[in-house]
C-alpha cells in the first residue's frame, strides 16, 4: 500500500511522487486532496491529487519542501512506501460547461490547478491557462498543463522565461485585449490569489480558489482549517477546499496559516541537523 | 448475621502535584486484597438492580463473586461475555448514574465499586497474559461491514464475530478507537489499553482497515454491494463553536483538535513526534463536560501555568462526571461558573490575548430540565488567555448523510435509527452509538452496538424479528 512508483525533483525542492492507491486513484475527482503521514512519528500533511491514473492505479502528489515533515516525505525514493494515506478528501470541484474559463496556477499552485484544468477542458469550456512562478527554474508542469488546455501563457516574477510579471498581469492583458472571461480559478500561495481576486473583482469574473490551511484529520473532525467565507466559518477539509474567492477572508488565511511557526523552524532545524544519519524507516 | 462493615475501597492514585506534570494513569487500580475487600461489600442480591442499570447487561453480582473468590481470571471471562472492552468500560463508564447508582449496598453506605472491580479484573487478565479467544459459532459465510472502529464499531465487530459472520471495520483515522484514542487522554485512559482491547477484537477475526473515509473513499451504497449488512458508527465527530466574535484566532481551538493532536498525533511529545500544538500560559477551556476536564488537565501537563474552566451554569448542573472535576480541582483547574464569553480578543498577529465574559444567574428550567443561565446586565469584565479550548460539544458529521441515497436524518443532522434494532431508513444499514443520539458515552453506543450487532444477526440469517416492526412500512414510504 502507498508505494512511491515514481520520484522526480521537479525543480528546486520541488518533488513529484507517484503512489499506487488503486480505490483512491478510482474515486477521486479534480479538486480533492489527501492526507500524507510518511512514518509513525508523522504529521499528518495534506496534498491535492495532481493527477491519476485509473490504470495504474496510482496517484500523483506535488510538493514543495518547506518543513520538517515535506523535506521528510521528500527524502523517500522509488519502492518506499508512505505509512497512511488517506482520501480523496474534500468536495469535486464543480464542474459545467462555464464557457471560457481562465486557470491560473501561481509556483506550487500549479499542481492543484492541473486537474481542474483538465476536468473544466473535459466539461466543453474552452480553458486559458496562466501558469508563474518566481523564475524559469521553479516553473512546473509546463507540458501537462499545455495539455489540459487551449491555450497557455507563462509569466515570471523575474522574468527570465514568459512575460516578465505576476499571472494577474497576464490575465489584465487578456482582459484588456477583450476576452471574456466566465469563471477564474486561481490557485497559489495567498498573496497570488488575493491579487488575483482582487482583479476579478474589478471585472466582476466569478472566481475559485482552493485553500492550504493547517489540517489534522482532514475529515470536518477538528476544525484546524477554519477561514472566513462571506463572514461565516466554514471548514476547508469538509465545505472546501475551494471556495468563491471574492468571499474569503485572506487576511486571517494568512494568520492561522502562520500559527506553528516557531516550532516549524525548531523542527526544520533539528531534522536538517540530524539529516545525515537519518533513517526515515 | 451482622456484616462486617467494610467501607468503600478508594484506588491509590497518582499525587495531584505530580500527576499534573506528567501523562502517566492517574489511579494505580486495586491490589488483589483491595479488589477482594471491595468485592466482599456486595450483597449479591437475587434480582440485582445493578445489572438492570447497566446498558450492556454485565452479570455483575457473578463477576463481582468470581474476584471475591479469588478467580480474577474467571471475573474477567465473565465480563467478556457480555462486554469485549471492560478495561476501557472500568475507567471511563459513569457507573455513578449506571450500576452503581442503583446498587442496594448503596442505599446505606456507598454503593459497591462496580467500576473499579471491573477494571480490576480486566487489567488482572491483560497483565498476567491470560486473554483467551472465545469459542466462535460455525462462519456463516455472511459479510458485514462497520463504519467507524469507535465503541460502537467495536462492539458491533465483536458480536458479529463471535456470531459467525465475516467482519471489516472501516476507520478513517489512521488508528482504532474512535475517541478512545483521539480523544480521551492517555491519563486517563492509556493507549497500551485501547490497544489491547482492540486487539481482542482482532483476534476474534475482525479486520480492520485504517485511513479509509466512508462516504469518499467507498460511499455506503459501494459497501451494500459488497457486503450483506452494514452498520454506521461514525459518532459525532463535527465541533460546534461559540459563534462569538473572535473565534477563528490563532490559539482558539475545538476541544476535538487540542485533544487529537495531544492524544492521537502525540504533540506532547514534540519535536519527538512532528504535530506541535500551542505552548500555553493561561488556558481558558468553555464547557463543563467530560471533554472541558480533559482538555483542561491536558493543558496544564503541557505547561500551562493556569486553567480556568468557563461555564455558564453552575456546578450542580455541570455534565462532567464528579470524579473528573474532582480530579481537575485538586491539580488546580480553577473554576469559572455562572460565567460566559462574549468575545475573544486578539493582538494584531491574529493570536488571542483575552477574552470578555459576562456573569451568569440560573433562571427557568429549559428544555433539557437544567435552569437556564441568564446574562446579568452590566456584569462583563474581561480575562488574559492566550489559549482557549471550545468545548461546547459535537455534531454529526454530514459526510455519510450527504453521500448515501435514502438515509434519513434528523434536523440536527444524525442519521434516524429504530431505537431497537438500530435499523436505518436503508434495508440492510443499521446505525448506533453517537452518530444517532448526539454525543453521549462510550457505554451507550456499546449499548446501541449490542441491539444492532443482534438485529444484524437477524437480519442477514433470515431470522424474523421477534415482534413485527414497523420498519417495513418505513421501507416502503421511502421508495
Amino acid at each position: 500500500m502507498n508505494k512511491i512508483v515514481m520520484k522526480k525533483v521537479l525543480s528546486e525542492g520541488v518533488k513529484e511522487f507517484e503512489i499506487e492507491s488503486p480505490q483512491i486513484a478510482k474515486s477521486r475527482h479534480a479538486g480533492q486532496f489527501v492526507i500524507v503521514r510518511a512514518n509513525e512519528k508523522g504529521e499528518r500533511i495534506p496534498l491535492t491529487i495532481a493527477d491519476a491514473n485509473v490504470e495504474k492505479g496510482t496517484i500523483t502528489l506535488i510538493f514543495q519542501e518547506v518543513g520538517k515533515s515535506t523535506m521528510l516525505m521528500g527524502s523517500f525514493n522509488e519502492g518506499d512506501s508512505f505509512l497512511d494515506v488517506v482520501g480523496p478528501l474534500g468536495k469535486p470541484t464543480h464542474t459545467e460547461n462555464f464557457g471560457t474559463v481562465v486557470c491560473m496556477g501561481g509556483g506550487i499552485g500549479v499542481a492543484p490547478m492541473h486537474p481542474i484544468a483538465q476536468a473544466l477542458k473535459q466539461a466543453g469550456n474552452r480553458v486559458i491557462a496562466i501558469i508563474g512562478a518566481r523564475s524559469k527554474e521553479l516553473l512546473i508542469m509546463e507540458d501537462r498543463i499545455k495539455a489540459a488546455s487551449h491555450e497557455m501563457h507563462i509569466s515570471t516574477d523575474d522574468g527570465s522565461f514568459g512575460v516578465h510579471g505576476f499571472v494577474t498581469d497576464v490575465l489584465q492583458s487578456l482582459i484588456d485585449k477583450g476576452e471574456k472571461v466566465d469563471l477564474c480559478v486561481a490557485i497559489g500561495p495567498v498573496p497570488m490569489m488575493n491579487a488575483s481576486c482582487k482583479l476579478t473583482k474589478q471585472y466582476d469574473i466569478p472566481t475559485v480558489v482552493s485553500l492550504n490551511p493547517i489540517m489534522v484529520d482532514g475529515t470536518g473532525m477538528c476544525g484546524a482549517c477554519r477561514v472566513t467565507v462571506g463572514g461565516k466559518t466554514r471548514f476547508v477539509c469538509v465545505d472546501g477546499p475551494e471556495f468563491n474567492g471574492h468571499e474569503v477572508d485572506f487576511v486571517e488565511l494568512v494568520k492561522r496559516q502562520r500559527a506553528y511557526l516557531p516550532q516549524e523552524r525548531e523542527a526544520r532545524e533539528q531534522y536538517q541537523h540530524e539529516c545525515g544519519h537519518h533513517n526515515h524507516h | 448475621m451482622p456484616r462486617e462493615k467494610i467501607p468503600r475501597q478508594q484506588m491509590p492514585e497518582q499525587e495531584a502535584d505530580v500527576r499534573r506534570h506528567n501523562f502517566k494513569e492517574v489511579p494505580f487500580g486495586f491490589t488483589p486484597e483491595l479488589a477482594q475487600r471491595e468485592a466482599s461489600r456486595c450483597l449479591f442480591c437475587k434480582k440485582p438492580k445493578c445489572v438492570a442499570g447497566c446498558p450492556v447487561n454485565i452479570d455483575i453480582p457473578a463477576f463481582i463473586r468470581l474476584i471475591k473468590e479469588g478467580d480474577f481470571d474467571g471475573a474477567a471471562k465473565k465480563l467478556k461475555e457480555e462486554n469485549a472492552l471492560p478495561a476501557i468500560c472500568g475507567r471511563v463508564c459513569p457507573q455513578e448514574e449506571q450500576c452503581e447508582i442503583v446498587c442496594v449496598t448503596g442505599i446505606k453506605d456507598e454503593p459497591v465499586a462496580i467500576g473499579r472491580l471491573e477494571r480490576f479484573a480486566a487489567d488482572y487478565e491483560r497483565d498476567n497474559n491470560l486473554v483467551t479467544i472465545p469459542k466462535k459459532a460455525p462462519a456463516t459465510g455472511k459479510k458485514a461491514a462497520i463504519v467507524g472502529c469507535g465503541p460502537a464499531g467495536l462492539t458491533v465487530a465483536g458480536e458479529l464475530a463471535k456470531l459467525g459472520h465475516d467482519v471489516t471495520i472501516y476507520e478513517a483515522l489512521h488508528q482504532p478507537g474512535g475517541v478512545l484514542m483521539y480523544g480521551i487522554p492517555e491519563f486517563r485512559l492509556p493507549k497500551a489499553i485501547v490497544n489491547a482491547e482492540v486487539d481482542y477484537v482482532k483476534k476474534l477475526g475482525v479486520e480492520i482497515i485504517y485511513n479509509a473515509v466512508i462516504g469518499r473513499y467507498l460511499t455506503v451504497d459501494e459497501l451494500q454491494g459488497q457486503y450483506d449488512s452494514i452498520f454506521l458508527g461514525t459518532g459525532a465527530g463535527l465541533p460546534y463553536f461559540m459563534n462569538i466574535p473572535g473565534e477563528n484566532l490563532n490559539g482558539v481551538y475545538s476541544a476535538n483538535e487540542y485533544l487529537t493532536r495531544s492524544n492521537l498525533m502525540r504533540a506532547y511529545l514534540f519535536p519527538e513526534y512532528d504535530t506541535p500544538v500551542v505552548q500555553s500560559k493561561k488556558v481558558a477551556v468553555l464547557g463543563g463536560g467530560n471533554v472541558a476536564m480533559d482538555s483542561a488537565r491536558t493543558a496544564l501537563r503541557l505547561g500551562a501555568e493556569e486553567v480556568n474552566i468557563i461555564y455558564r451554569r453552575s456546578r450542580k448542573e455541570m455534565p462532567a462526571r464528579i470524579e473528573e472535576v474532582h480530579h481537575a480541582e485538586e491539580e488546580g483547574v480553577v473554576m469559572q461558573l455562572l460565567t460566559n464569553p462574549t468575545e475573544l480578543l486578539g493582538d494584531e498577529e491574529g493570536w488571542v490575548k483575552g477574552m470578555r465574559c459576562i456573569r451568569m444567574e440560573l433562571g427557568e428550567p429549559d428544555a433539557s430540565g437544567r435552569r437556564r443561565p441568564v446574562p446579568i446586565e452590566g456584569s462583563e469584565f474581561e480575562i488574559e488567555v492566550d489559549t482557549v479550548v471550545v468545548s461546547i460539544g459535537n455534531g454529526a458529521n454530514p459526510l455519510i448523510p450527504q453521500t448515501t441515497e435514502g438515509l434519513d436524518t434528523n434536523k440536527w443532522g444524525n442519521i434516524i435509527a429504530d431505537d431497537q434494532t438500530c435499523v436505518t431508513s436503508k434495508p440492510g444499514v443499521y446505525a448506533g452509538g453517537d452518530i444517532v443520539i448526539g454525543a453521549a458515552t462510550v457505554i451507550l453506543a456499546m449499548g446501541a452496538g449490542k441491539q444492532a450487532s443482534q438485529a444484524m444477526h437477524r437480519y442477514m440469517m433470515g431470522i424474523p424479528e421477534p415482534e413485527p416492526e414497523p420498519k417495513d412500512d418505513k421501507k416502503d414510504d421511502k421508495k
